[in-house]
Parts: structure tokens; C-alpha cells; sequence
């Protein structure tokens, strides 16, 4: 058994599922850090993750393209994100308990849509792994990072761009002031409740676009709440990463590790039911959210609805 | 020097104002206000107030709280349109609507609370909103380099690279003030600016200020610090129940005339005291350690002892632990050293309940949050730590109607102005929830009086009348910790002064024995007064 997971091939195999698993992480995970450092707490994350995991597969299966299922799961993805703005911003809604109503509305609806189109479990092309010409050749390394599908890289050059995006330009620190301090960036001519629309809906079309790769860039088809929780990992991962774009390629990359091995634990038959492999990744995540409490440093306006004036 | 040399850059820094200068003609009228009439339901707030700033000058705005002060500031920071009445700016009418379209008419606020974003950087916070020259990526050096530049030419010494939770207030301050330059501000309105300094950060901000001046900055200067306003300003305008009662050259008047013109009536500046007649030890704190709010320690073994009959006033900049302090003694917060003694009884780490019993009363900080419930009457306030006694409670029932004598008793005492005794406090205004606080407090007859911060925020005719009550209840041997930031307080009430800083006692001396310039030292930290 030992032998068996130090295997040269089942190290690989970890690896690049590894990294495949993290596409999506990074995506809704990229998404809610815009949306938190402006303050918005959006809890619905999971929710708009079914709603674009379902739409990009409707949207695939009917033109026969991946890439319009992307850009279907995106659009259903920015739509709710706007649902979201508009109950934390100008409704100034307890952005937990709404967040909780856009999870439940997302799951329901999309259970709700796949039974009236399909009914049944259909599959879909999906993305074909893109061989990046010299480096995927290279032993070990080349399988692991050099040979996924398109929508993986792009995930990845998410993890800099944000970077930049955030720390680089205006727009980027117009963001931070208005999650730490709206009053302050209000009096200073930022337009605090459209930044904070921009990052809500960001992050929606973030969503949207991490549950599309599921069912078109990962497993290919569609099941009833097919994300297991991805979306609430996803938020655990923003406190983890400290609510910075590498901080959360780390946290990412850890969860999609202990989450590959339980899977090729699953598939060599590991003695253990299979149940208890499936539970790791969540255990990690209440282990990091336990730690993680007491540290601060999140963005200090973070879920409070901001008001000229005060109340 | 070799000829590919460059020329050495100017080895002294540009104090000449040729790289400063704004070039402005200070003899210009930059603002005119006429006849601006704001009115609130049931308030006239301003009524037909015309006032002029010219640039290059400081012009005072005095006033009480109510007075109109904010209402006119907040009509020129474009927060309120008027309901009558004309502003031009350099001779031209204009129409401010928002703070956006003030800036850009060269109109800058410092606000009271500063607008500050802490985990950014100085540069960050300067350049906040604005567009960068290499748009839509930061050009953080360029703004690096001109608030060097802005700081020499005015003496705002601050780096800009340090972040905005590293610095002290009077730094604080200094960023808000480079923010308004950096803009282009030629009129800079700063509310009551010197509340949160030491009195060496106040003589240091004014130089500043008049440095500023010089080059032909107008500043409008809003104070009810008399003389701070005498100090600085070249102009003074006083309002009072939304009209200007006049606008004079400060040089031509005094603080007793100012003070006339901003009250309506003679304001004693001397608190008559009966000499001290010290009784016995009613508070005495051993060494005590206790942690703030975030787990480091906010108290390093404090030290104290009060006496009835006298006034002992702690001075200190805000959040050297004074807060804490009172909270422990108050039961309120856990003592995680020493010994907290109220009349013959250790009461470390007890219940408030039990403090109170030993006769303490509490004047807390905070009087909308602490103080009082602002949900419930007057009359359910005035018995928050009573009600379960007689004659107010008859077993487990209240008796309402013995309240409503009692809560009529303390109104009338305390002249708190209120509709009703059932009218609830979040509607009576700061000076009456103090006197109302004070009330409660002092009927109780308690052998130990802790008041922090009694007068902050209020108007000079609340203030006068605390501070009255209070000395009064210390001759009738009452022991009064008075906790304040405001140091002319503290040396007009106290018969002993002690000062914090960063959670210990640095010093502790007769009021007579105390000057204001040493009292500096020791709140800066500058100095620690040996022991004796």
C-alpha cells in the first residue's frame, strides 16, 4: 500500500489532478476577495457556482461549444452578482443572511432547471488538455503543470492579474479604501457604491465562471449540486489567503492537494471507506477557519452597509 | 567637477518660497458668504450670516455648539445648499452641490475625525480618488515625491511611505492637512483641529498653520478654544444662535469680550474653590496591570490615591489607558494585577454592583453608549442602578409613581431640560444626557466620584455647569477622580494634577505647582517626573 503512494506515477497523477482541482477554487475564491476588499461579504458564492455550472452545460450541450457554456456560466454568474449588490448595497440587507437566501435560491434553481431540460445525467465535449509544446515534455513537471486544459492556465494568470489589478492601479486602491474606510473614500470623490457594485458583480461573473469549468472544463456533465460545499471553501480560502491573490493561490493549491489524494486514495482502494477520504477536505477547512479566527486583518468595513452620513 | 558632471543638486533645502510660493494676492477676498439663511424644520440655523475669507489669512469661526458653525461649513463644503443667499469665490458666483465640486473650486476640509484610510500608505491616502498621471496604473513615486516636497515647503514632516496605523494623531492631522494641499486646496477649513493634540503638537501645528498663511493660504480656523483662537487667528468672527454677532480684527479685542459676544452674557473664567479640606482615603489603586481592548497590556502598574473632599485630574493625550483605568475602577474591565481599594474595602475584580455599594459613582466616557440606555425615558435612565431599592421598588414590582417624583426631583435639581421624564434620552441633546448622568450619579451621595471626560463635546454653558457641580460635590467631601483630555479643565478644577502616559503614572503634583508646559512633557513622554 505504502509503495503504492510513493509511486512515481500516483505522485504525478496527485499533482496534476492537484492543479486541475485548483482552476476553480482560484476562480470563486479570486472572485469573493474583490468583492470582500470592497467590503461586500457575499455568502452566495456556492449558489451562483450552480447557477454557472448549470447554465455553461445547458449552454454547451444545446451550441455544442465550451466556450459559449463559459460565457453563459459568466453572464448567469454576473446576473445574480447584481442580485447580490443590490440586496447588500442599496438594500443594505444583513449580507450573511442574504448571502445564505442567494446560495438557497442558486441550488434550488438549478435542480429546478436541469430536471425540466434534461432529467436525466447527459454529458458534454468539454475542454481537451492543450499539450504547451516543449515544456509538457519535460518528466515529472510537464504532466503536473504543462499539460491541462486552456481554461486552467487562464485560472492561474488570474492569480498575478489580480495582483497587479488590486496593488497597481487606481482603480485597485479606490477598491481597498472603500472596504476599509467607505466614509473616508466617499469624502475623497470615490464613488463608493459603484465600486462596490463593480466588485460584487466581478465576483459573481467569477463564480459563474468557477461552476461552468465544472461541468464543461472538469467532469464534463451536470449533477444535482455538483460544487459539494466548493463555493463555502472558496470563501474559507479568502480569510486564508489573507484576502491577497497569492495567499490564495496557496490556500487553493492546499485544499486541491488533500482533496486530489483522497480521490486517488478512492481509486486505488485504500481500505478505508471511502466516506472518510471524501470528508478530508472539509475537516482542513474547519481546521484553517478555527486558526484563522483572531487573526485580523480582513478589510475593516467588511459587511457594513455603508450610508452617507452615518446612521 | 568634470564637465559630465551634473551640477550638484541644492545641498540646503529650499526654504526660500521660491519653489512654494502659490503666488496668490493676499489682498484678494477669496471667499464671500451674503446672506446665507439655512433652515431646518422648526431651527434657523443660519440667518442671513455674511462672512469673507480672504487669502493669506487666518480667520477664526467661534461659536457655541448650535451656534450655526457647522451648518455654514457644511453649506460651503457643498453638504447643504442654502435656502438664501450668494457665495462667490474670487468675485464669482458660484453653486457648491457636493464636497466633489467644493475641491474643485479649492475648498478643503479637515474634518474632526479623520478621514483616513489605516492600512494604506501616507502617499495612498494622498492620492486617494484623484487620477494618476499614468492612468489606470498608480504612480505612487511621482505622489511620494511631491508630498516630500509639499511637507518641506510647509514643515509637514511625514513620510510618506510609512502606513497611516503607524502614525501618531499629530501626524494624522499632517496627512489630512498634505491631502488638502496636494488637491490644490486655497481655502482650508479646519474643525476644532487642536482637540486631539498636546500642547507642544499645537504650538508646532500653529506654526505650521501660519507658515501656510505666508504663502497665501486662507484658513478658516473653527474653534470654542478662546484662547487658542486669540493665539493663532488674524480675524475672528463670533456666531451665536445662527447670526454673526460680529467679525473684528483679533489684535482688537480679548478673550472676555469673545466670550461675551459667543454666550450672551458674562462667563466666568476663575472657578471659585473653597481651599482643600482632604478627608479620608476614598480611592486607592496598588500597582494595577490590565489589558485594552486588543490584549497588550493598556495599564503598567498605575499607582493613585484620592481623598475625599479634593480633585485629582488626570491629564493625558487620548488612549494612554485612561479609558481602561476607568473601567477598572468602574469593575467594568479585569484588574490582572494589583489592588483596587474604595473606601476600606478591596474590591479587585468585583462586581459593579458591589463597587457601587462601596459608594463609587461613574461618569463614563461615553454618555450615549455607557451612560445611558438612549431607548429608555428619562425617568427609567434616572434609575438604572436603583430600581431595585424603596421606595422606587416595592418587592419584585416598581412603583411608578415614586419614580416620577424621584426622576421630577432630579430634573428640576439638575435643570436637565427634557419635554418629559418619559421622553426617550437619544432625543435630548449631549448637555442635558451629562447633566442627567450627573444626576443619578450624585444623589446617590458617593463617597468616590470617577468622570471621565464630563464635559467633551459640550457647549460652554453645559460645560460651565458641570464643572460647577462637580466642584461643589467636592466640597461636600466627595472624592473626584476627574479624567480629561481637555488640560484647561484639569488645571481649573483639580486641587492635585497626574498625568498618563502609555498605562503608568509619569507624575502626579499640586495644581499650584503645575505648569502647562511641564504638564506637555510628561503627556508627550518626553520627561517622567522622579519620584519625590
Amino acid at each position: 500500500m505504502v509503495e503504492q503512494l510513493l509511486a512515481q506515477g500516483f505522485i504525478i497523477g496527485v499533482l496534476a489532478t492537484s492543479i486541475r482541482l485548483t482552476a476553480p477554487m482560484l476562480f470563486a475564491a479570486l472572485g469573493e476577495m474583490f468583492a470582500e476588499r470592497a467590503g461586500v461579504l457575499n455568502l452566495g458564492v456556492e449558489g451562483i457556482m450552480l447557477m454557472g455550472a448549470y447554465f455553461a452545460f445547458w449552454a454547451s450541450f444545446t451550441s455544442e461549444s465550451p466556450w459559449l457554456g463559459l460565457v453563459a456560466g459568466m453572464a448567469i454568474g454576473g446576473l445574480m452578482g447584481l442580485g447580490m449588490a443590490f440586496i447588500s448595497v442599496n438594500l443594505r440587507a444583513n449580507q450573511g443572511i442574504s448571502g445564505i437566501g442567494i446560495y438557497l435560491l442558486g441550488w434550488g434553481l438549478s435542480s429546478l432547471f436541469f430536471r425540466l431540460t434534461f432529467g436525466a445525467i447527459s454529458g458534454v465535449a468539454g475542454f481537451q488538455p492543450v499539450n504547451i509544446p516543449i515544456l509538457s515534455a519535460i518528466p515529472v513537471l510537464g504532466p503536473v503543470l504543462f499539460q491541462h486544459n486552456v481554461v486552467v492556465y487562464i485560472a492561474l494568470l488570474l492569480v498575478p492579474l489580480s495582483y497587479v489589478v488590486l496593488f497597481k492601479t487606481t482603480f485597485g486602491l479606490s477598491l481597498r479604501a472603500v472596504g476599509e474606510n467607505p466614509e473616508a473614500a466617499d469624502t475623497m470623490g470615490i464613488q463608493v457604491y459603484l465600486i462596490q457594485y463593480v466588485c460584487v458583480i466581478l465576483g459573481g461573473i467569477l463564480a459563474g465562471l468557477a461552476g461552468a469549468f465544472l461541468t464543461v472544463g472538469q467532469m464534463n456533465m451536470f449533477v444535482d449540486n455538483i460544487t459539494a460545499g466548493r463555493g463555502f471553501i472558496a470563501i474559507a480560502l479568502v480569510y486564508f489567503g489573507r484576502w491577497s491573490p497569492y495567499g490564495i493561490l496557496a490556500g487553493s493549491f492546499l485544499f486541491s492537494i488533500v482533496d486530489a489524494l483522497q480521490m486517488w486514495m478512492q481509486v486505488i482502494g485504500f481500505g478505508v471507506p471511502y466516506e472518510v477520504l471524501v470528508m478530508q477536505p472539509y475537516i482542513l477547512t474547519v481546521l484553517v477557519l478555527a486558526l484563522a479566527v483572531g487573526r485580523s486583518g480582513g478589510p475593516a468595513a467588511l459587511s457594513k452597509p455603508y450610508v452617507r452620513g452615518g446612521t | 567637477m568634470t564637465p559630465h558632471d551634473e551640477p550638484p543638486r541644492n545641498p540646503i533645502a529650499p526654504t526660500a518660497a521660491i519653489p512654494c510660493a502659490t503666488g496668490r494676492d493676499q489682498t484678494v477676498q477669496f471667499l464671500e458668504m451674503k446672506g446665507i439663511t439655512k433652515r431646518f424644520p422648526g431651527v434657523l440655523a443660519n440667518d442671513h450670516v455674511d462672512f469673507q475669507v480672504r487669502s493669506g489669512e487666518i480667520h477664526a469661526l467661534l461659536g457655541e455648539n448650535g451656534a450655526g458653525k457647522t451648518t455654514l461649513m457644511r453649506i460651503l463644503y457643498g453638504l447643504y445648499q442654502p435656502d438664501e443667499g450668494k457665495i462667490a469665490i474670487n468675485g464669482k458666483a458660484v453653486t457648491i452641490r457636493s464636497p466633489r465640486e467644493a475641491t474643485a473650486l479649492g475648498i478643503s476640509m479637515v474634518h474632526q475625525h479623520f478621514m483616513l484610510v489605516p492600512p494604506l500608505t501616507v502617499a495612498e491616502n494622498v492620492i486617494l480618488g484623484l487620477k494618476s498621471t499614468r492612468e489606470p496604473w498608480l504612480n505612487l513615486g511621482e505622489a511620494q515625491e511631491r508630498i516630500a516636497e509639499l511637507g518641506r515647503c510647509y514643515g509637514l514632516r511625514v513620510d510618506p511611505r510609512a502606513r497611516v496605523w503607524q502614525l501618531s494623531v499629530g501626524e494624522q492631522q499632517r496627512v489630512e492637512i498634505i491631502k488638502a494641499l496636494y488637491r490644490r486646496a486655497e481655502l482650508l477649513i479646519l474643525d476644532e483641529p487642536t482637540a486631539v493634540l498636546t500642547p507642544q503638537e499645537v504650538q508646532e501645528f500653529f506654526t505650521i498653520l501660519r507658515q501656510m498663511a505666508r504663502q497665501g493660504q486662507a484658513i478658516i480656523f473653527i474653534s470654542h478654544k478662546l484662547h487658542e483662537v486669540t493665539a493663532l487667528s488674524d480675524r475672528v468672527t463670533v456666531l451665536r444662535d445662527g447670526q454673526v454677532v460680529g467679525t473684528m480684527l483679533t489684535s482688537a479685542t480679548d478673550r472676555q469680550r469673545l466670550a461675551q459676544m459667543m454666550v450672551g452674557r458674562e462667563i466666568s473664567f476663575q472657578r471659585y474653590k473653597d481651599p482643600v479640606n482632604k478627608g479620608e482615603v476614598a480611592l486607592e489603586l496598588q500597582g494595577v496591570w490590565a489589558q485594552g481592548d486588543k490584549g497588550l497590556p493598556a495599564l503598567k502598574g498605575v499607582s493613585l490615591t484620592v481623598s475625599q473632599g479634593e480633585i485629582l485630574g488626570l491629564a493625558g493625550v487620548a488612549g494612554n489607558g485612561q479609558r481602561e483605568l476607568a473601567e477598572v475602577i468602574a469593575g467594568l474591565r479585569p484588574a490582572t494585577q494589583g489592588k483596587v481599594v474604595v473606601g476600606q474595602k478591596d474590591v479587585t475584580n468585583r462586581s459593579p454592583a458591589e463597587i457601587i455599594a462601596q459608594g463609587m459613582s461613574y461618569v463614563p466616557e461615553e454618555r450615549m453608549r455607557v451612560g445611558t440606555i438612549v431607548d429608555f425615558s428619562v425617568a427609567e435612565n434616572a434609575i438604572l442602578e436603583t430600581h431595585g431599592q424603596a421606595p422606587l421598588a416595592r418587592g419584585w414590582f416598581l412603583d411608578y409613581q415614586a419614580i416620577g417624583r424621584y426622576a421630577e426631583k432630579l430634573i428640576a435639581d439638575f435643570d436637565v431640560k427634557t419635554p418629559s421624564q418619559d421622553t426617550p434620552v437619544r432625543h435630548l441633546s449631549g448637555g442635558n444626557v451629562q447633566k442627567l448622568i450627573l444626576a443619578r450619579e450624585l444623589s446617590r451621595s458617593p463617597r468616590l466620584l470617577v468622570a471621565a471626560q464630563p464635559t467633551r463635546g459640550l457647549d460652554v454653558g453645559a460645560t460651565e455647569y458641570i464643572q460647577k457641580r462637580l466642584v461643589e460635590q467636592r466640597s461636600k467631601g466627595t472624592a473626584i477622580l476627574l479624567i480629561s483630555e481637555d488640560l484647561d479643565e484639569v488645571l481649573a478644577l483639580s486641587d492635585r494634577v497626574a498625568v498618563m502616559y502609555e498605562g503608568q503614572v509619569v507624575g502626579v503634583m499640586p495644581t499650584s505647582e503645575a505648569s502647562v508646559e511641564e504638564l506637555g512633557l510628561l503627556m508627550a513622554g518626553v520627561k517622567k517626573q522622579l519620584p519625590a
